[in-house]
């Protein structure tokens, strides 16, 4: 009994048998030589790599930055955001008071005493730069670098704080949809953003 | 370079000649003194040849995937494989508790032995063959068969089941691809008349065997392939199928040693091709052994690039396309090629 197909896909195939040209296979073995020939004088795909590096797109999600703002305080002030934010529980902090004196050090009168980030657990997804409202967290282009121990993969303030002269560019992070996001928020220290001056940084907390 | 050369060359053979001769050596004694001067310097080309054939398979395996290969070691890695080399010495000598230790252990020396004794059978330029056979050809493919005894006794002797698998496919492809090679060989024997490699390489002063005998010269390819088990002809170290074959229990410089032995097979199978085939030593301008290494060179490399081209084949499928294609096609150009001589002699020869 023949069978009925139960649907109209079925499709009738076609098995021609091969000419005798194709089965010298002499041609197709020569098509198949040209192709790699073709590859031999290809352009190389490979980066010299200790040397030159891959170049990495300046929204690459790489190692974290805790930023500072104008005046070089830090930014962060411990809200835990990030770390209730992050899906990888790989941020912790511990807060402390800014005590007086402190506020070229500390912008607000909060800050993280400690702030470990477990890059082994951390999956680079980003959504610590989202949660953060003070602009603090953002993913930069570098790279963890390889370790020993698997201690030296939780990064604390001493490695995630920028410091040294000059500030890490992030405004490759702040994409046009956050920006505008952010610009739209009622608070006025989000409103500020990259561009806030030291005027506005005086009149940002009150 | 060429006058530097064969001074340099005159001057071993003189005092190598002189030496023996103030050492009051009886003539037995000279003898054996020469074959020992004549492996020290096949010893010495075919560690060379490894060194720089190991360097090129592994460029050109690079350039082919759109990748550089080694570069960091010396100049261009070019020292790759003395690295590698002093590397494998380094590692442990392991043996199954279970081999067949004299078997196990002489297996590898024998894969050496026979390429050192065919690197000894070339003809690299006129009065640079260590050893003038007039059956010169049937002594190279004699000894180059050799080679399949070291293969299964390495299989049997690891008492490891995929070894022996190995072995087993390997002698099968090496023995059933003879032949072809063989018939294929005939034709150009035919033609010159000669069984010596050096009275072959010469008779092609006019022009090259590969235009008079194309089709025996893709059958002497496709069986060379097989012979050294080469893509697409590695069934043997097929490692989907049995881990690496025969050569899986063996670790340290007794790998090393299979490993200088496929590369130095790879390089004296090539100049055997250039003899038949692309006229031997001869050449304008350049010295002729120059000559000589640089078109084996060339076809070291076209056998490369068939190797990084093509699939693997289905061991069947390998012998099937053996027996029932590649012997036939061989035959018959043989027969072709017999008629062909016979025609010119009544019809060309005489009338010239």
């Amino acid at each position: 009994m023949a069978m009925t197909p139960l649907t109209n896909r079925s499709k009738q195939v076609t098995r021609l048998r091969m000419t005798w040209v194709e089965r010298i296979y002499l041609p197709a073995i020569a098509k198949g030589l040209s192709i790699t020939l073709k590859h031999l004088f290809g352009k190389k795909v490979t980066y010299r790599y200790p040397e030159v590096l891959r170049p990495r797109p300046e929204v690459y999600r790489g190692m974290h930055v805790l930023k500072r703002d104008e005046a070089g305080a830090e930014r962060c002030t411990a809200c835990g955001l990030c770390a209730l934010a992050c899906p990888a529980e790989a941020i912790t902090m511990q807060a402390a008071e800014r005590k007086p004196g402190e506020e070229k050090l500390y912008r607000e009168e909060k800050y993280a005493r400690v702030y470990e980030i477990n890059t082994l657990r951390c999956i680079f997804c980003g959504l610590c730069e989202d949660a953060c409202p003070k602009e603090a967290i953002f993913l930069t282009s570098r790279l963890v670098p390889a370790e020993n121990h698997r201690k030296n993969f939780i990064y604390g303030k001493d490695r995630l704080v920028e410091s040294g002269p000059g500030a890490i560019d992030v405004s490759g992070r702040q994409t046009t949809a956050v920006a505008a996001f952010k610009k739209d928020m009622k608070h006025e220290h989000n409103r500020c953003g990259a561009a806030m001056g030291p005027a506005a940084a005086a009149g940002g907390h009150r | 370079m060429t006058e530097f050369l064969t001074t340099v060359f005159n001057l071993i053979q003189g005092i190598l000649g002189v030496a023996p001769t103030t050492l009051a050596l009886a003539l037995p004694w000279m003898d054996i003194f020469w074959a020992f001067v004549y492996f020290v310097g096949a010893v010495i080309l075919l560690i060379i040849n490894v060194i720089m054939l190991i360097w090129i398979e592994r460029r050109a395996a690079g350039f082919f995937q759109e990748r550089v290969g080694p570069n960091r070691v010396g100049p261009f890695g070019l020292l790759q494989t003395v690295n590698d080399t002093i590397k494998l010495l380094g590692k442990e000598w392991i043996m199954p508790a279970s081999a067949d230790r004299m078997v196990f252990l002489i297996a590898p020396l024998l894969v050496v032995t026979v390429a050192v004794t065919m690197y000894g059978l070339l003809p690299y330029g006129p009065g640079i063959t260590p050893v003038t056979l007039n059956v010169g050809i049937l002594f190279f493919l004699a000894v180059s068969s050799t080679n399949t005894i070291a293969v299964l006794m390495a299989g049997w002797g690891s008492n490891n089941k995929y070894s022996l698998l190995g072995g087993m496919r390997t002698v099968a492809q090496i023995i059933s691809y003879e032949i072809p090679m063989a018939l294929s060989i005939i034709g150009i024997v035919m033609l010159s008349g000669s069984l010596d490699l050096g009275e072959i390489a010469r008779s092609q002063s006019h022009v090259w065997y590969v235009f008079i005998q194309p089709v025996a010269f893709v059958i002497f390819t496709i069986s060379a392939l097989a012979e050294l088990t080469k893509s697409p002809f590695d069934m043997t170290e097929a490692e989907q199928e049995f881990v690496a074959g025969y050569h899986t229990e063996y670790s340290g410089i007794r790998f090393t040693l299979f490993f200088m032995g496929e590369y130095a097979n790879l390089f004296s199978m090539a100049a055997l091709g250039v003899v038949l085939f692309f006229g031997g030593a001869s050449g304008p301008w350049l010295p002729p052994w120059m000559w000589f290494i640089g078109k084996t060179y060339v076809f070291i490399l076209f056998l490369l690039w068939i190797r990084w081209t093509f699939l693997r084949i289905r061991v069947d499928k390998m012998m099937k396309f053996n027996w029932k294609f590649l012997i036939p096609v061989a035959l018959a150009n043989l027969l072709v090629t017999g008629v062909g001589i016979k025609l010119w002699q009544h019809f060309v020869e005489r009338s010239i």
